[in-house]
């Protein structure tokens, strides 16, 4: 959950990016990371195996600006997407404030939306939450692909009753890639006035 | 598993934990400490911190304990409490307290892994303390009505001022 430090007048939050693999998370990430100004980010740690597929997570720290006199600063993961790194997406999405959830729209991975999509419910049931406590937000990512499938069909399965807000992507132009972030983190933010409940 | 609270710190704790690893890093002799928050905040640091990236070493530093919590889990430990990595030139020694924060110390050869470890072992009883103090503390904090200002007074404008450029 988000850190306040009254001392340091901080206020740091952890956003999760989660989906199947290749869907696209850490393309947000890198993305956010060559378009932000130097002086609102961190350096970008990727734990990554050779052919460049995430292992462990991708870090990206963003520092954002001031709200009312405190400094708010975002720790922006994504997991590793492929199934069998199950054990490591529980361990990176402990403690987060707020989840974009990223779908690629190809009809061939439709059926790897929804297991991860399940997993994440999954996940965070194990750690005693679920999507009504923590913020989510849905992107549908590779809009650009000509075997994307309608908004509609996934927004149906994803996100039947049109409960978090979505954005259409394109992670590899960057289309959409900073209006999911905003969301998210206004989303978060919000949250916290009210205490995290 | 049931869900961490939110971590709020005080100025008065932040003294107090900073005291506290300012002393270890001389009884040490340690090049730098850093207290680190489970979810990979970074809660305090002192000593020689030039040229150190600090929130990477952080969040590394959580995701090293996660996998290694991990795997003592599949071993049938709770946790594995003790670190220690040798390097070349630096050596990092990592304990953890109060079950949520990570206890880092840096050394080099100004001193030996048994000062460090004989060190650690009382600071990290003050430390434990004084985070179960900041852990009440916030419980309390958010059994009543949220957090107080000035975040309970975050208007929508405040956050799209955020992303104004």
């Amino acid at each position: 959950m988000a850190f306040i430090n009254y001392s340091a007048r901080e206020i740091n939050c952890k956003l999760v990016y989660y989906g199947a693999g290749l869907c696209g998370k850490t393309t947000n990430l890198k993305f956010i990371y060559n378009r932000i100004a130097e002086s609102a980010k961190g350096k970008m740690i990727s734990l990554a195996t050779e052919s460049e597929r995430t292992l462990f997570f991708d870090f990206l720290p963003l520092s954002l600006g001031e709200i009312r006199g405190y400094k708010t600063r975002f720790h922006l993961y994504t997991v590793p997407g492929q199934v069998f790194y199950d054990a490591s997406r529980k361990l990176i999405l402990k403690g987060v404030d707020g989840v974009v959830f990223v779908a690629d729209s190809q009809e061939e991975r439709f059926e790897a939306n929804l297991e991860s999509f399940d997993n994440l419910v999954d996940n965070l049931r194990e750690q005693g939450s679920d999507l009504e406590r923590i913020p989510c937000v849905l992107q549908y990512n590779k809009r650009d692909l000509p075997n994307a499938m309608p908004v509609p069909e996934l927004r149906a399965s994803l996100n039947p009753d049109g409960k978090m807000s979505d954005f259409e992507a394109s992670a590899a132009t960057g289309k959409g890639v900073f209006e999911t972030l905003k969301a998210l983190a206004k989303l978060v933010l919000l949250d916290l006035r009210r205490g995290g409940k | 598993m049931s869900l961490t609270p939110q971590l709020v710190l005080f100025e008065e704790d932040h003294r107090r934990i900073v005291e506290v690893a300012e002393r270890l890093v001389r009884d040490a002799n340690a090049k730098a400490i850093f207290l680190v928050d489970k979810n990979g905040q970074l809660v305090a640091d002192a000593g020689e911190l030039k040229g150190i990236d600090t929130t990477s070493l952080a969040s590394l530093v959580a995701g090293n304990i996660a996998a290694t919590g991990g795997l003592a889990k599949i071993l049938g430990e709770e946790e594995f409490p003790i670190h220690f990595h040798q390097g070349e030139r630096y050596n990092l020694h990592i304990t953890l307290v109060a079950q949520r924060i990570i206890l880092v110390v840096i050394f080099d050869e100004r001193s030996s892994l048994g000062l460090v470890r004989l060190r650690v072992k009382k600071a990290g009883q003050r430390l434990a303390e004084i985070f179960e103090q900041v852990f009440k503390k916030a419980e309390a904090e958010f059994d009543e009505e949220g957090l107080g200002a000035p975040f309970a007074e975050i208007s929508e404008q405040d956050i799209d001022n955020l992303f104004s450029d």
